[in-house]
C-alpha cells in the first residue's frame, strides 16, 4: 500500500515538515489547489489568510484507480484514524 | 485553588490544539480536555464554596465569580470550536464516490519531482507493485 498525502503547501513548506516529523511516504504540492477541485474538496477561504484549502478527505484507491473506500470527514478536528485506514486496506487485494 | 481551576481551564483550551490533537484518540473526540475542565470546574467550586461558607478564612467572592464566569466563557468557546465550528465544511458532494474511478493528476512532490496518479499505482513500493494507493488530502498550513 501506498500512502499518499497532498495539501496546498509549497514543496519546500512539506520538506522541513516531512524531515521535521521524519516522514517516509509521499508529499505532493497542490498550490493552486488544482486536483483538490477536481476532487471537490475545496474547503473555500479556510487557510490562515483566507486561501482555499483542502477539507481533510482520505481515499483507497486499488491499484486500477478505483476508489475502494472514502471517509469524507463530519468535522475537520476528527480524521481517519491509522486502524480505519488500516482495516479498509486489508480489503484490497 | 481559585486561581489554580482557572488556570487549568486555559490549560484544557491550549492543550487541545498545541498537544492533544497530534494524537488521534485524543483528537478525534477531546476527552483529555474534557477531563481538564472538569478538573477546573471542580477547583473553582470548591474556591467558591469556600470562599461563600467561610469569607473571614478565604478570600475570592468577587474574584473567584469573575474567573469561574471566565472559565465557563471559555469552556463555551471550546466546546463551539471542536463541536459546531469543526463541522462547517463544504459537503463535496462530487467527490469521487466508492466504485468510481479516481481522476488522474499530475502534481510535483517534495524534491520538485512531477509525479501522476497513474505513476503512483504502478511504481514499486519495497520492491512490489503497490496493492492500492491511499490518497490522504489534508488542510495544510504547517
Amino acid at each position: 500500500m501506498r500512502v499518499v498525502a497532498i495539501s496546498v503547501d509549497p514543496a519546500e513548506t512539506t520538506r522541513n515538515f516531512t524531515h521535521k516529523k521524519g516522514y517516509s511516504f509521499t508529499f505532493l504540492s497542490d498550490p493552486k489547489a488544482e486536483v483538490i477541485r477536481r476532487y471537490d474538496l475545496i474547503h473555500a477561504k479556510a487557510g490562515p489568510d483566507e486561501q482555499d484549502v483542502a477539507r481533510p478527505a482520505e481515499f483507497l484507491l486499488d491499484s486500477t484507480g478505483t476508489v475502494r473506500w472514502v471517509n469524507l470527514t463530519e468535522s475537520y478536528w476528527v480524521r481517519a484514524t491509522p486502524e480505519q485506514m488500516l482495516q479498509a486496506a486489508s480489503a484490497v487485494r | 485553588m481559585l486561581w489554580v481551576g482557572f488556570a487549568l481551564s486555559l490549560l484544557a483550551f491550549v492543550s487541545y490544539f498545541s498537544f492533544f490533537v497530534q494524537f488521534p484518540w485524543t483528537r478525534n473526540f477531546p476527552w483529555a480536555n474534557l477531563l481538564l475542565f472538569a478538573l477546573a470546574a471542580g477547583l473553582l467550586a470548591m474556591g467558591m464554596r469556600r470562599a461563600f461558607r467561610l469569607p473571614e478564612q478565604y478570600r475570592g467572592k468577587f474574584v473567584g465569580s469573575i474567573l469561574a464566569g471566565l472559565s465557563v466563557l471559555i469552556l463555551g468557546l471550546f466546546v463551539f470550536s471542536i463541536f459546531i465550528g469543526g463541522r462547517r465544511m463544504p459537503a463535496s458532494a462530487a467527490a469521487p464516490h466508492v466504485g468510481a474511478k479516481a481522476p488522474d493528476f499530475t502534481l510535483t512532490d517534495t524534491d520538485n519531482k512531477t509525479v501522476s496518479l497513474a505513476s503512483l499505482l504502478t511504481e514499486p513500493v519495497h520492491g512490489a507493485a503497490p496493492k492500492g494507493v491511499m490518497l490522504v488530502f489534508y488542510r495544510g498550513y504547517w
